[in-house]
């Protein structure tokens, strides 16, 4: 085995068995600091595969934010330190199976994806910032998608002070 | 591959050893070399030394969840301009300074409604 397929085998086992515990925690809080671990190990995947850049989106937006959101979201609902109780509910059986189904369908569809198993090679500049950055500006590429994302993020933005903002009504 | 990684991410390894190594010793050699004298007020939470007021994790106003989702959202509109400014010396060194230039205004301009939006309703004061 070379060292970067151990590298992978330890982060893969890491990440899955703390994405394992995140779905079994009793106590929410700790299900979202299980989170960020499984979100770390996401950001070594994207490393391990050469895509330098979004490895630190993983860690800045997922988990910089999109986690502290978590804990937050947490935090709002009652009673959190409390043991939410069993995670399990009588679903389970019925709701693994069809994570089960959904797996290995997706097992087949990548596996006869000729890509699947591709490793960049060295001198692969295609997971570039600088790739990125043309694909994103270039007219005939996603400069579209790009000035979407910003209706995307106003509608969010709005969105999210229109959902807490009290309403007037409420007040009198 | 893993001799790039290395050269790449050596800083970033240092740091993970260097934290977990700082907290290992730190906590490892309290737990070896200190006393261990409890007392009732020794086991309550932390809080700056003082007695703390209710517990620690309770319910917390919605107006916290409102700030992450703000602080999310300009993190990612953050993301954005690093692509962006890799680029733009490339544009600019092929005479296309004004595309890319307006490229930019238009996704800031729409994101400034935003932000107009969330200064005019008060979202960014606490009072």
């Amino acid at each position: 085995m070379t060292p970067d397929q151990i590298l992978f085998i330890v982060t893969a086992l890491i990440s899955t068995l703390a994405a394992v515990m995140v779905v079994s925690r009793r106590n929410m809080v700790h299900a979202a600091l299980f989170l960020v671990l499984t979100l770390f190990g996401v950001a070594v995947a994207f490393v391990l595969l050469e895509a330098p850049f979004l490895a630190v989106v993983q860690v800045l937006v997922y988990i910089g934010a999109i986690a502290i959101l978590m804990i937050f979201a947490v935090m709002l609902t009652r009673n959190v330190t409390d043991d939410s109780g069993d995670p399990f509910n009588k679903n389970a059986r019925v709701g693994g199976l069809a994570a089960l189904f959904v797996f290995s369908l997706l097992v087949v569809m990548f596996g006869g994806w000729s890509q699947f198993t591709a490793y960049p090679q060295a001198g692969d500049t295609s997971g570039s910032i600088v790739q990125l950055g043309v694909a994103l500006t270039a007219a005939d590429g996603y400069v579209i998608a790009f000035e979407v994302a910003s209706m995307l993020l106003l509608g969010a933005l709005v969105g999210a002070i229109f959902v807490v903002w009290p309403r007037q009504n409420e007040n009198e | 591959m893993v001799t790039n990684l290395l050269t790449d991410y050596w800083p970033i390894l240092v740091l993970l050893l260097v934290s977990l190594g700082f907290a290992g010793i730190a906590m490892g050699g309290g737990l070896l070399l200190g006393p261990r004298r409890s007392s009732a007020r020794k086991q309550e939470a932390y809080e700056s030394g003082m007695r703390a007021i209710g517990p620690g994790t309770r319910q917390m106003p919605v107006r916290f969840y409102l700030v992450a989702v703000l602080f999310i959202l300009f993190d990612i509109e953050v993301i954005f301009f690093l692509p962006w400014a890799v680029v733009f010396r490339q544009y600019y060194e092929n005479g296309l300074g004004a595309f890319i230039l307006l490229e930019m205004l238009v996704f800031i301009v729409i994101l400034l409604v935003g932000y107009a939006y969330a200064w005019k309703k008060g979202a960014l004061e606490w009072e």
